[in-house]
């Protein structure tokens, strides 16, 4: 009966969390739906008028859209990898940030795709993907492995959950919510009653599932490269391409954990679970993702640039003089990988402050990074372009294209406060069966 | 396509004639008419029309429906048998006189701002001189477009040719991606067609431009069809673009025929970005005794088309 009582006192905790908005995230949602809000006008004005609004032309026939479209593809699937590897490795000190692992990765994998039928000409066919579909293309495979990964992340974050689910129904006097709610807790929670049992039995299950979602995401985000790996074009058709989006995916995804640690450690008042121990921890893996990153992208300038292919370095040129993408390229070197590995090296940088700060520096790096992983290798393309009209040589990105971004980013954040409404970010019952082991362990120690 | 016409035509060919000259087409497999309104007229005459299965039927002429070439499906998707077409473009008389370009967009009912065909002002390197370089789409035997396409919208022919039916395409733009010659362009915005070409769409005509979705020369295969060259080759002032069949040997641009292989190795041919791997259908002679200097090319353009080359434009006069 002791872990019953653990498990309903840090329930407790997460009680006001769970059944009200306060006032301040009922002004923050309304901040965000202004965003929503602008997302949906630049929605219905491209579906209205077509890609003629956008900023894409022919020879940047891709913009912003797909460079999101990476951007939330990777945290999807950094998100599973990461807690996936806690929980292979038995990372204890890991365990309250699992939970907020898994919600990045559903929620990014379901956001990403949005942007890819947003650069399609004609979603009115959509379904020629399925009655059609090419095994020979790469569009396929990846429509093949967004599903697979939607599947397998729903999956895997339910599967998690379960143990909490039971909880809140058991509970489910303490919280003052509707009939609805409660009865969705009882459907979810398929009568799980914690036998020892059922959790021999669900444990087996979250390591069967752990172990397959960590190659399909690595497969997965190696298939994303390929949409531009297997094209002949500078920048794109190389041989790194694969591991260099793992790493960027994982890296991104580290960085994206920070953040949340911070903000909901401070909104919901988590500092018990969430300590300093854990922004340290974390630094450490981001500075050992954020190595291999840097690495991957020394190679591959460097092998570009020494070899200097005539198409490549033209390209090269672009990232290392001081144009608009040779600033961009600059900063997102510096802030990405450079600041943050010299931040989380050195132990007394390391308060939760700059860790922080190194975790928004990572991710608005990476976000930059993908911009100019697109935009410039299609402003560079093999044949010269011998044209007047400014959008055509050069691509900006639209207030349409960049309302719906903005919208995504809302989207994001605003899925991220429901879910944390109705389920706990933190797992309880894997966190109080932790401090249980812990408090064991202890007495027979004494 | 002189020497094509004076080959004796294959049985399928002259039933395609037949169907042609008798200006009506019934039976089965055939889509209907294009965009031709329909006279109705009260005299009917009984007509005799050859269906394609070679059957000889007797219709009422106001029950027929004109067609200019019969469509279908599986037709237009394997192309015509034993052919391989190729073009072969003189760089050594070109004088970017665009006629080509306006042909080729007058023939496919292209708004103004769209070219299939492009004429670029090129220079090798820095010691080297400058040349004109009309570029169509050069349908690759190994097409990095057609091994993306995830839903077969763009695909190749037996006689060579590559086409994109526009009904299938779903406009994800990586066929666009993967050639690296950018020979596509897509439709971003409803163009204004004229009457004829609405509602109807032949992959092998390509004049009906759908919105969203991708398009790009075409090497005219209803004309070749009829044994006529593309309008590329006849617009030309200059004889510049050669139209024929690897198969037959044979290149043309209407007025002088060539051997074309004997045309390749006489004039160094070469293909364009041969080190690619995409194996072009299209093979550039040299500009070498060129017919025209460079700067000729530059008269009489159009501000817009002028200032294209505006940066090259600079180093020529000089």
């Amino acid at each position: 009966m002791e872990t019953e009582k653990t498990e309903v006192g840090m329930l407790r905790e997460f009680i006001p969390i769970l059944d009200r908005f306060s006032r301040k995230e009922v002004f923050f949602m309304s901040f965000l739906s202004i965003f929503l809000i602008w997302g949906c006008v630049g929605l219905i004005f491209q579906v209205v008028y077509g890609h003629i609004v956008t900023g894409m032309r022919d020879n940047v026939m891709w913009g912003i859209f797909i460079s999101n479209f990476i951007f939330f593809m990777g945290l999807g699937y950094s998100g599973a990898v990461i807690s996936a590897v806690f929980r292979l490795f038995r990372v204890k000190w890991a365990i309250p940030l699992v939970r907020m692992v898994e919600i990045i990765t559903v929620i990014s994998i379901l956001i990403g795709p949005v942007y890819v039928l947003l650069c399609m000409g004609r979603l009115d066919r959509l379904q020629h993907l399925i009655t059609d579909g090419r095994i020979q293309s790469p569009i396929y495979w990846d429509f093949l492995a967004i599903n697979t990964f939607i599947i397998g992340s729903v999956i895997f974050l339910y599967v998690t959950s379960i143990r909490d689910f039971a909880l809140l129904r058991d509970n489910s006097n303490l919280l003052k919510i509707g009939k609805f709610r409660k009865k969705l807790y009882k459907i979810l929670s398929l009568n799980f009653k914690n036998k020892p049992a059922q959790i021999k039995y669900l444990k087996q299950a979250i390591n069967i599932i752990s172990t397959i979602i960590i190659p399909i995401a690595i497969i997965l985000s190696t298939i994303l490269s390929w949409i531009f790996g297997m094209t002949l074009r500078p920048g794109w058709h190389s041989t790194i391409f694969g591991p260099y989006f793992v790493f960027a995916s994982i890296y991104s995804g580290t960085g994206l954990l920070i953040i949340l640690m911070f903000i909901f450690r401070k909104i919901y008042k988590l500092e018990k679970y969430i300590e300093e121990k854990h922004f340290k921890y974390v630094s450490i893996i981001l500075m050992i993702l954020g190595a291999f990153y840097g690495y991957l992208t020394f190679t591959e300038y460097l092998t570009g640039w020494y070899g200097s292919e005539s198409w490549e370095l033209e390209l090269i040129f672009k990232f290392f003089t001081p144009t608009f993408y040779g600033i961009l390229f600059f900063c997102s070197s510096l802030f990405g990988i450079i600041i943050p590995i010299i931040v989380a090296a050195i132990p007394k940088l390391r308060t939760i402050r700059n860790v922080t700060i190194i975790g928004v520096f990572v991710v608005v790096s990476l976000w930059i990074k993908r911009y100019i992983l697109i935009i410039p290798t299609l402003e560079t393309p093999l044949l010269p372009i011998q044209d007047t009209r400014p959008e055509y040589i050069t691509y900006s990105p639209t207030w349409v294209e960049l309302s719906m971004v903005a919208g995504g980013f809302a989207l994001f954040i605003t899925l991220f406060i429901i879910i944390s409404k109705f389920m706990p970010i933190i797992s309880v019952a894997e966190v109080s069966e932790a401090i249980d082991n812990e408090n064991l362990n202890q007495s027979k120690i004494l | 396509m002189k020497n094509e016409e004076k080959k004796p035509k294959s049985r399928r060919d002259f039933l395609k004639l037949g169907l042609m000259v008798g200006g009506g087409i019934a039976g089965a497999g055939m889509l209907s008419s294009c965009g031709k309104d329909e006279a109705i007229s009260f005299n009917c005459k009984k007509v005799k029309v050859l269906t394609p299965e070679g059957k000889l039927v007797e219709v009422d002429e106001c029950n027929m429906k004109e067609m200019d070439t019969p469509v279908n499906e599986k037709e237009v998707r394997e192309g015509i048998a034993g052919k391989k077409f190729t073009m072969v473009i003189d760089l050594a008389r070109c004088k970017n006189a665009r006629k080509c370009v306006e042909g080729c967009q007058r023939e496919h009912d292209l708004p103004v701002k769209d070219e299939w065909l492009r004429v670029y002002l090129m220079k090798d390197s820095k010691e080297e001189g400058y040349y004109w370089f009309p570029k169509p789409c050069f349908h690759c035997d190994s097409p990095p477009c057609v091994n993306v396409c995830p839903v077969g919208a763009t695909f190749k022919r037996q006689d060579g040719i590559v086409l994109i039916d526009n009904n299938e395409c779903i406009g994800c733009k990586f066929c666009m991606a993967a050639c690296p010659y950018s020979s596509r362009v897509f439709n971003w915005k409803e163009h204004d067609q004229s009457e004829m070409n609405k509602g109807c769409f032949n992959p092998e005509e390509n004049i009906q431009h759908q919105v969203g979705t991708v398009g790009k020369c075409d090497f005219c295969p209803d004309m070749a069809k009829q044994g006529v060259l593309p309008s590329c080759v006849t617009a030309c002032p200059n004889g510049t673009i050669f139209f024929g069949d690897i198969n037959e040997d044979m290149v043309t641009n209407g007025v002088d025929t060539f051997r074309f292989r004997q045309l390749l190795q006489e004039r160094a041919g070469y293909r364009y970005m041969e080190e690619l791997g995409t194996r072009p259908s299209v093979y550039y002679l040299p500009p070498v005794n060129r017919q025209f200097p460079v700067e000729r090319g530059l008269e009489g353009l159009d501000k817009e088309v002028s200032d294209r080359y505006k940066n090259e434009r600079i180093q020529i006069t000089k």
